[in-house]
């Protein structure tokens, strides 16, 4: 019996992976992929594991762990955490699990919230794994359901990987009522298979060679790669682009024979040269890279087929970004013949622009603008590094001079400073990226003898995906009330000259911890503690008095989105500011004061 | 099939309205599909909420342009940044308050959102403006803004829910302290 529901992408795969009775998950947060252990952990009955682990890499190990031992299990994380987790990754491949493993590496084509638009089914390619590509969320559902038993049939790990419009596309999705739980059956010891040795390694890898054509085949009657319509003309696809794809056949005169992968690799052949038989050419529409394209041209050579492949590689189709209905369309107006919609409104006027900005009453703003007065006039250059923080680089605080990836703000600007020995060189990290991969940064900068200012900005929780809890928050996300993990203990016992914490809305106080580290040499912190406001009630708010004498300097230094502009005067919007008191530090005629009431 | 797109700014309540349409056309027994903005961009930045409802298979959970029936906007000049998607003869139910970002204030310039109301004015021929700073003031929370939003589309009819079928959705998906409030500002976008 099933159960229509409202679900979120998302949630869809999470309550799928409940429902293929999986027994533990781990991951780490990054938007798409965020809500998918979430819902697994708002469902759970209690007989589940879940868990934030510290970073994906320490994730995918526990998750392994628990597969040894039989347990189904499942890993999440977003495309690059899957690059933090592809050491154990590799290597799980050749060992391979019991019971059940799969891995959720959500891509995001745009890139709407990531670093890089890199693309999971490469990574399936390159650590020779199967991986699942959903084409819309009620097929997600199934088809992590699918993943699971795939990966215990063939005792591999296997990966999944949505991407954003599938992870965060809702629908009604029908979903089962009852399902069986897997009971695991413990670890069994056998050397020769869960200890990798460099001759079980060859062995392994010649079993791999053997197996993946075998899936692949298999693959070829999966029931969600599918061949649909017909013609002279073929178009490939699959995932969101599959429905860009029907939204413009549908209704037109376009005539097209439609082969959509679910199984990317092993590539289906046998069911790919079933759908190229008859045509004179085909369109693909990938995201990201052109992985099914290249496997067609693959295929015309492998077997002598004169099909002509279009797609990324011959520039019919945009190489980056993401696709989208309008997209497709464009070239489907020259492949097909499709006339493409119009818009039936004139060109608007000029539209103001909307960057991402920190939060009224956001601390991080304080922080950096303490620095920024602490170090004013002197060379220093400001490495950032991955969550709300990054948006330190928007005017007017204009405080991150690099971001790289996790971590990376603590090493990076040890390089800069072994080049640059007159730059003050300041690394900001938040506390959960301190805790996915700042530590082994500042062990090496210590043991090396490096010249940095740590700069911590600890707001007590996840904030960017959304507020999960990390080792430094005490609390579990079982709900469990753990021991907070110190920074502050971590820093002192790593054997920094100096550590000192502060909150940052003291701005006089942040200022002067700032210039005492910036005197001394050798690594120092400075770690900024305060709540994110989504975790914490507002202050009394603030208001600007007849004092004010429009010298815009709160503006002007700021950036904060509560302080506009009306009517020619310097006002505070009452409905977003958080009461932070920064303004009113700054403010130098003291014109902004709490409201009454 | 009905499309309509749902804009604004980040935190404006744009999430909770899609999934009251979504989920009243859910109830009736049509197929659904949303897609919303999460991540970064929910900071300040332009949010879109995509809600289709059909009696067939929706093939994506993003509307093509020249395809929403209606546009709910829940700042002006956000109802502009998407007009594209909206059908020729489409509804926009517009609210006047223009939301100013902080790049407008550090470079001075004066959005306020008149500019943004004048090409809606003049351009689309469904129009209903909704002065929803107004409506927030008489309920008595600036949460209500969605809901009277909703309420503007309700009326116009363009939207697929009658108002009694909207009163009902806000009584199951609002919590119970807030339904007065939510179903004042309702009555205040029916009578005018």
């Amino acid at each position: 019996m099933k159960v229509k529901k409202f679900l979120m992408g998302n949630e869809a795969i999470g309550l799928g992976a409940i429902h293929a009775g999986v027994n533990l998950v781990a991951g780490y947060p990054g938007t798409p992929s965020t809500e998918i252990l979430e819902t697994v952990a708002k469902n759970n009955d209690g007989s589940i594991h879940v868990e934030w682990s510290v970073n994906e890499k320490a994730a995918l190990e526990v998750a392994a762990g628990g597969a040894y031992a039989g347990a189904r299990v499942l890993v999440t994380m977003k495309q690059v955490g899957l690059n933090v987790a592809s050491d154990p990754l590799m290597s799980l491949a050749y060992v391979g699990v019991k019971g059940a493993m799969v891995i959720v590496s959500a891509d995001d084509p745009g890139p709407i919230s990531s670093q890089t638009e890199q693309d999971t089914r490469h990574f399936a390619h390159f650590c020779k794994l199967p991986v699942f590509d959903p084409s819309s969320p009620e097929e997600a559902y199934e088809m992590i359901k699918d993943a699971f038993d795939f990966s215990e049939k063939y005792q591999t790990p296997v990966l999944f990987r949505p991407t954003t419009r599938i992870c965060h596309g809702c629908g009604d999705i029908l979903v089962d009522e009852k399902y069986e739980k897997h009971i695991p059956e413990g670890f069994v010891k056998d050397t020769m298979r869960w200890v990798i040795f460099p001759r079980t390694s060859f062995l392994n890898h010649q079993m791999i060679e053997k197996r993946n054509p075998q899936i692949g085949d298999e693959f070829s009657s999966y029931r969600f790669n599918t061949i649909t319509g017909s013609g002279k003309k073929g178009i490939c696809t699959h995932g969101a682009s599959y429905g860009y794809v029907m939204e413009n056949l549908e209704g037109s005169n376009g005539e097209a024979k439609v082969f959509k992968v679910a199984t990317p690799f092993p590539f289906p052949e046998k069911q790919a040269l079933d759908f190229l038989r008859g045509l004179d050419e085909v369109m693909c529409f990938e995201e990201l890279d052109p992985v099914l394209e290249r496997e067609l041209i693959y295929i015309c050579g492998k077997y002598g087929l004169n099909v002509k492949i279009h797609g990324k590689i011959d520039g019919c189709v945009q190489s980056a970004g993401e696709n989208s209905a309008e997209s497709v369309a464009k070239v489907l107006e020259s492949f097909l013949g499709i006339k493409p919609t119009e818009s039936a409104f004139p060109k608007p006027p000029e539209l103001p622009v909307r960057p991402p900005v920190l939060c009224a009453g956001c601390p991080h703003r304080a922080s950096f603008y303490a620095v920024k007065q602490a170090v004013k006039g002197r060379k220093a250059v400001f490495s950032g590094d991955i969550g709300c923080y990054t948006l330190g680089n928007a005017m007017p605080l204009d405080m991150v001079d690099t971001c790289l990836c996790m971590g990376a703000d603590v090493t990076i600007a040890q390089g800069l400073h072994i080049i640059e020995p007159d730059t003050l060189n300041f690394s900001f990290i938040g506390d959960s990226t301190f805790f996915a991969s700042g530590i082994t940064g500042v062990v090496n900068a210590v043991y090396n003898q490096n010249d940095i200012i740590l700069i911590v900005l600890d707001n007590s929780t996840t904030a960017m995906t959304g507020h999960q809890p990390h080792p430094g928050t005490g609390v579990t996300m079982m709900g469990e009330v753990a021991q907070k993990v110190s920074i502050e203990a971590i820093l002192k016992a790593i054997g920094l000259t100096s550590v000192e914490t502060v909150d940052p809305l003291d701005l006089s106080a942040a200022v002067g911890a700032v210039q005492r580290a910036a005197e001394k040499s050798g690594v120092r912190a400075v770690i900024f503690k305060s709540p994110c406001i989504a975790v914490t009630k507002s202050e009394k708010k603030y208001e600007i008095t007849d004092k004010c004498v429009g010298c815009k300097k709160c503006i002007s230094q700021l950036g904060c989105p509560a302080i506009v502009i009306d009517e020619g005067r310097v006002t505070v919007e009452k409905s977003l500011c958080f009461g932070c008191s920064l303004c009113a530090q700054v403010c130098p005629v003291g014109a902004i004061e709490k409201r009454e009431g | 099939m009905n499309n309509t797109l749902l804009c604004g700014v980040g935190g404006q309540g744009t999430v909770l309205a899609s999934r009251i349409i979504a989920l009243s056309g859910m109830e009736a027994g049509f197929n659904v599909r949303t897609a919303e903005t999460i991540g970064m961009s929910q900071r300040g930045g332009c949010v879109v909420s995509h809600v289709r409802v059909s009696d067939k298979n929706i093939n994506s959970s993003l509307i093509p342009k020249g395809k929403a029936d209606v546009i709910i906007a829940f700042e002006p000049a956000e109802a502009v940044r998407c007009i594209d998607y909206l059908k020729k003869d489409g509804t926009v139910v517009v609210n006047t308050k223009a939301v100013r970002p902080v790049t407008a204030s550090l470079s001075g310039s004066s959005y306020d959102g008149s500019e943004m109301l004048e090409y809606l004015k003049k351009n689309v021929k469904n129009l209903t403006v909704i002065d929803g700073e107004e409506i927030c003031a008489r309920c008595g929370s600036s949460k209500v803004l969605n809901i009277a939003l909703l309420a503007g589309a309700a009326k116009t009819g363009a939207l697929g829910i009658d108002i009694e079928s909207l009163k009902n959705a806000i009584k199951k998906r609002v919590p119970e302290k807030f339904h007065e409030m939510n179903l004042k500002a309702v009555d205040a976008v029916v009578n005018g």
